[in-house]
């Protein structure tokens, strides 16, 4: 790591023309990314492009249009697979985002093979996206829905969640990073655990892209579904990857237009992957975007970018346990982008007023992820998240704003 | 900072951390949740109502500054008084936070209550303030738990 290169970031931060702007007379700080993330010009660029020059419905015309746009698109998915080294193109599949992937997975992959009795094992740490859709999976089926504890720093226990699996467990989904505490998950003991008893596991993996390089192979899951809007790209669109042999076997989900080889009133014949799960007219700029991010990212190197989030890290940790009555939230030692805290005495959202008016942009309340507050026993918490624009004069900023905080209610 | 002390008033703060009238009401006869899904905070508002007449008033709950003043100041404002005068009380509130400019009230309508006009200028905040108002209306008509979406 120390050997890699440090980032420019003065000069990074001129490619994201929203980092130029001040808010309530104060420069921007913008330290909610892990609720969405701000965009390079390259990416504007790319989905104004699209739009100007090449905008036309794709895998369908044929004139020159449709031609340029059904390649912008499926480079986007080359791009993809690249970036998360999955073994083929055709296991990348479009959706809108992490919440509809893992809804996808849950609708297909769950209804087939899900029955009662049966159970889906996931973690306390999870965002409601990856909580809900297997709630409602289990509701559905009479399945039941086991979950992994995690301990007072916000780790799972590997030994308890290897106990949980049982001869009825038909799926594991987790988080690979924590969107409330951070956590970075170890995926691959996961999935070595989950797969010693035969059980496929989906990584929710929107925390994770933009925060580090994504090797699926090495990671070992069967699923991994992730964002573009967090990752620097648009929102809108999301992607799920699988394993070609598992999104064979598994039914369409939506139907519609696209994803159908042939149609009679009698009988319809199943595109073949990946557009057997892409019904109807996708978001092609919205692809094409993600495309773009990809590219960015690529340039500015993930290892690099990985480097500098950890220095950034380690100092606003050291920032933020300085401040009088600071209690971080979230203290594993392998943490990703995230630091969650409470201000004894100050509600969240009080201190997330207060920073605002210091052109200070972070997220309060819970984060969809309630069990994650009732394990901590905080209604809510305050949370600045990091991206690799941040610099370490930001994070100054949001400690002398919670001094400030401080002062208010003094 | 100045713009802040608008919203964050001594007497705002000082109700925070002092909250009046907090607690259960053993004797109250009728009882609303307020919930807000956007930040999971909790209000419960307890009455004790003497035919039309509100006897006594306590909440419980958790909160921010603004929710937690609130609903503290609601229950002083609001104890002693019929459930027409209450109504026509939160009428006057939420025009004081939320409604238009020519329909602000006046000083003399809202009394302390007029500590929150600075509410106004921070529209995230509004439904802190208003929260506990909205489980107060509920509870003089007996509609159980109110959400503010």
């Amino acid at each position: 790591m120390s050997a890699l290169p440090l980032l420019d970031v003065k000069r990074l931060r001129e490619d994201f023309p929203i980092l130029q702007r001040s808010v309530h007379g104060k420069p921007l700080t913008y330290l909610d990314n892990a609720a969405t993330s701000q965009k390079p010009r390259a990416v504007i660029d790319a989905i104004t492009r699209y739009y100007e020059q090449e905008n036309a419905n794709i895998h369908r015309g044929v004139h020159h249009l449709s031609e340029v746009a059904t390649a912008a698109y499926e480079a986007a998915r080359e791009n993809v697979r690249a970036f998360l080294n999955a073994p083929a193109t055709r296991e990348i599949v479009f959706v809108r985002s992490t919440t509809e992937a893992i809804n996808l997975v849950a609708a297909s992959f769950g209804r087939s093979r899900v029955e009662s009795g049966d159970e889906v094992l996931i973690t306390t740490l999870e965002h409601h996206s990856n909580i809900v859709p297997w709630q409602m999976l289990c509701k559905e089926r009479g399945a039941h829905l086991r979950v992994a504890p995690i301990d007072d720093r916000g780790v799972i226990d590997l030994e308890v969640f290897a106990r949980l699996l049982s001869p009825r467990t038909k799926l594991v989904a987790v988080a690979h990073v924590s969107n409330a505490l951070g956590t970075v998950n170890p995926v691959r003991d996961i999935v070595e655990r989950a797969h010693a008893r035969g059980v496929p596991v989906l990584v929710d993996g929107a925390q994770a892209v933009p925060h580090q390089a994504v090797d699926v192979r090495a990671l070992g899951c069967d699923f991994y579904a992730f964002s573009a809007h967090k990752m620097f790209g648009p929102t809108g669109t999301g992607v799920l990857w699988g394993r070609a042999e598992l999104l064979e076997a598994m039914p369409p989900w939506q139907g519609g237009g696209d994803m159908i080889a042939s149609v009679t009133f009698e009988k319809t014949v199943y595109n073949v992957l990946p557009y057997k799960f892409e019904a109807g007219t996708p978001h092609i700029a919205g692809v094409i975007g993600l495309g773009a991010a990809i590219d960015y990212l690529n340039g500015v190197g993930m290892d690099r970018i990985a480097a500098w989030e950890h220095a950034l890290l380690v100092r606003g940790t050291e920032l933020l346990r300085g401040v009088p009555g600071v209690r971080l939230i979230g203290t594993a030692p392998q943490k990703a982008g995230v630091l969650s805290f409470v201000l004894e005495g100050v509600h969240a959202h009080d201190v997330g007023t207060i920073l605002d008016q210091e052109g200070i942009a972070i997220r309060t309340g819970h984060h969809c992820a309630q069990p994650v507050m009732d394990r901590f026993g905080v209604p809510a918490t305050a949370r600045a998240s990091l991206a690799f624009y941040n610099t370490f004069e930001e994070l100054d900023a949001l400690a002398s704003g919670l001094r400030k905080v401080i002062e208010v209610f003094a | 900072m100045s713009d802040l002390r608008e919203l964050y008033q001594s007497t705002i703060l000082d109700h925070y951390k002092k909250p009046r009238n907090f607690g259960p009401l053993p004797d109250a006869n009728h009882h609303a949740e307020g919930y807000n899904p956007l930040c999971g905070d909790r209000v419960t508002v307890h009455l004790f109502l003497d035919g039309d007449v509100v006897r006594d008033i306590r909440f419980e709950g958790s909160g921010c500054a603004i929710s937690t003043a609130s609903a503290s100041m609601m229950t002083e404002t609001i104890k002693g008084r019929t459930r027409a005068e209450a109504e026509r009380i939160f009428e006057r509130f939420h025009h004081l936070v939320a409604g238009p400019m020519e329909a602000l009230p006046g000083p003399e309508e809202v009394g302390k209550l007029a500590v929150f006009s600075g509410v106004r200028d921070y529209p995230a905040r509004i439904k802190c303030a208003t929260l506990v108002w909205h489980a107060l209306h509920s509870a003089l008509g007996d509609a159980g738990t109110v959400s503010t979406e």
